[in-house]
């Protein structure tokens, strides 16, 4: 199957990247190049295989439902682009 | 006696212990070699205060009469990839530009922990995606090697860890650490003449190293030789209970444990390896790799791995998947990059964030992987290409029934020149064919130098073992090192 521009704004709009026309027509032949070759898989028969959960057998462990860190408020905000009075600050998301 | 420069890990060691020399000196020199490399573009941020303090404090221990860690008085440099705690860490992208960890890798705490020193972080592919070093958004790094034709042509030093590649090839630190997600250790190990090991999936922990493919991704060593990468894994692997996938098991002593004696080993040579247009000279030194294993004892059996030819395109679906997942995070709101434009809402500022943040094969890959798991798609293509990493997985299981390891090229070339590949994302994606199917599969590899071309350049032979047999890997890599004896290094331009 083979995708047009309007699926590349779709596809750019879902990753939250904001892509001009110019950009979106370059896509195009871009993406449908490496999904027609990523097709190949569809004529291996994987009707009796199982989907890879883990290369490693490896159970997830569990531990004690206890608190393990806090009181680092500061180290976290310390990289926010905007921060104030101890938040992440956004732009006004309600009017 | 040799320059300190030419030392890698176990040279710097024995020198410390005998007092040929002090750690302060071992950093001093690299420190120097740092600076006067500015040409190749290898590290984005140099740290000689880190590996200052770690080799006086390697000194004071050693005065003391105290056991020196594995890693005493070895500088290493940090693929950018590791958060480090107040060093800057970008993933060679703008979106993390500026961003300042506020913890350490377990990894590089590892390090540091068995008396490494950090010398800088290392440039890479812009968030580990890319195979020549040319997606950074720091600009490219050139590899210390040029052809013997006369040309001046830079070449890639392969990549992801294409920084880490070239200055240990460089003679610029005498180890650094590497990520490998589908060949990003292996592949510029093997285009600069060093050795690079990936271990088995969950051996490193991958906590603080910035996620690309989370099922994939694993640290590794890239080093001189296979003993000195046997003794940088033994200090980064271990259990860690911050990641989830970390594997609860001791840590071998395989530097102790290396043996080249391969008698009764049985080495496995895939038919399917042997692929279209690969060039002679490749071939050749895989027959001569043949030749060196047998000479060491071991026997050679030719084996099947059926799904060879349909893993890089498993691949292209799997890591870009798990790649938008990861990298969703990016938002502009908790660390690096904000892009906001005027009278913007918050949806317009991810966008925009996201856009002027990310290079294009960042967002390729992220668009890839928003659209296999968009809804309509996501069994056609992303369960699809899981089931068919069960087959590769199992591929390797049968083959484990005739044979201990597998010994096949690193790469389909010798190092190209920058900006060779760059037009057709799927040739530069062709770079990984022969790294990617054990890297699905979760196993150790490693390429370890074997030969050069016909253009002088270094060529590297891969061999793969079982899951947790580092040990057979190491083991067959010294067989290889000890006959190919390669001493080809790069002459100093720069």
């Amino acid at each position: 199957m083979s995708i047009d521009k309007e699926t590349v704004k779709k596809i750019a709009s879902l990753s939250r990247i904001a892509i001009t026309d110019a950009e979106a027509d370059a896509f195009v032949p871009e993406l449908n190049q490496i999904l027609g070759w990523v097709e190949q898989l569809g004529e291996v028969d994987c009707s009796k295989v199982e989907p890879m959960t883990a290369v490693i057998p490896n159970k997830l462990r569990l531990r004690e439902d206890v608190v393990t860190d806090g009181e680092i408020r500061d180290k976290i905000l310390a990289n926010a682009p905007i921060a104030e009075h101890g938040f992440f600050a956004v732009p006004k998301v309600i009017e | 006696m040799t320059e300190i420069f030419e030392l890698g890990i176990a040279g710097i060691r024995s020198g410390i212990a005998d007092g040929d020399f002090t750690a302060k000196e071992v950093a001093e020199t690299f420190i120097a070699r740092v600076s006067a490399a500015k040409p190749l573009n290898a590290f984005l941020v140099e740290t000689p205060e880190h590996a200052l303090a770690a080799a006086e404090a390697t000194d004071k221990a050693k005065a003391a009469g105290e056991t020196l860690g594995k890693m005493a008085g070895v500088p290493i440099g940090m693929k950018d990839l590791f958060c480090t705690q107040g060093v800057p860490t970008t993933a060679a992208s703008l979106i993390l530009e500026g961003f300042v960890p506020q913890y350490e890798s377990t990894v590089s705490a590892n390090l540091f922990k068995a008396g490494a020193g950090m010398l800088g972080k290392l440039n890479m592919d812009q968030f580990a995606m890319g195979s020549s070093n040319e997606t950074s958004a720091f600009g490219n790094v050139i590899s210390p090697w040029r052809r013997n034709d006369g040309g001046n042509s830079d070449l890639t030093p392969g990549g992801s860890s294409g920084g880490s590649a070239t200055v240990v090839s460089g003679r610029i630190a005498p180890a650094a650490t590497g990520t490998d997600t589908g060949g990003s250790i292996r592949q510029p190990a093997a285009f600069v003449g060093i050795t690079g090991f990936k271990p088995t999936y969950g051996r490193c922990s991958r906590w603080g190293t910035i996620a690309f493919a989370s099922s994939l991704d694993q640290a590794g060593p890239m080093a001189r030789d296979v003993r000195d990468c046997a003794i940088m894994l033994e200090a980064m692997a271990g259990f860690d209970a911050k990641d989830s996938t970390s594997l609860n098991l001791p840590v071998p002593d395989w530097e102790a444990a290396l043996n080249s004696n391969l008698a009764g080993k049985k080495i496995g040579i895939p038919k399917e390896y042997r692929v279209e247009n690969m060039p002679a000279a490749i071939d050749a030194l895989w027959q001569q790799g043949i030749e060196m294993l047998k000479d060491a004892g071991a026997t050679i059996v030719d084996v099947s791995l059926p799904h060879t030819k349909y893993a890089l395109p498993a691949y292209y679906i799997i890591a870009p998947a798990e790649a938008s997942s990861n990298l969703s995070r990016y938002d502009g709101v908790r660390y690096g990059l904000r892009d906001l434009p005027d009278g913007a809402g918050l949806q317009d500022m991810y966008a925009a964030t996201r856009e002027a943040g990310f290079g294009p094969e960042v967002k390729r890959r992220i668009m890839i992987g928003t659209y296999v798991l968009s809804a309509g798609y996501y069994d056609a293509y992303y369960t699809q290409a899981q089931k068919v990493r069960t087959l590769i997985s199992q591929d390797f299981d049968k083959a484990w029934n005739s044979c201990d390891l597998l010994l096949t090229p690193t790469a389909p070339s010798a190092a190209f020149g920058l900006g060779e590949k760059n037009d057709d994302p799927l040739a530069m994606y062709l770079n990984d064919v022969f790294t990617v199917p054990s890297s699905l599969a979760g196993l150790p590899a490693m390429s370890v130098p074997a030969g050069l071309d016909g253009k002088g350049l270094p060529l590297g032979l891969q061999i793969i073992g079982k899951a947790l047999d580092e040990q057979g890997v190491f083991n067959a890599g010294l067989a290889i090192e000890e006959r190919a004896g390669f001493v080809a290094k790069p002459e100093q331009w720069w």
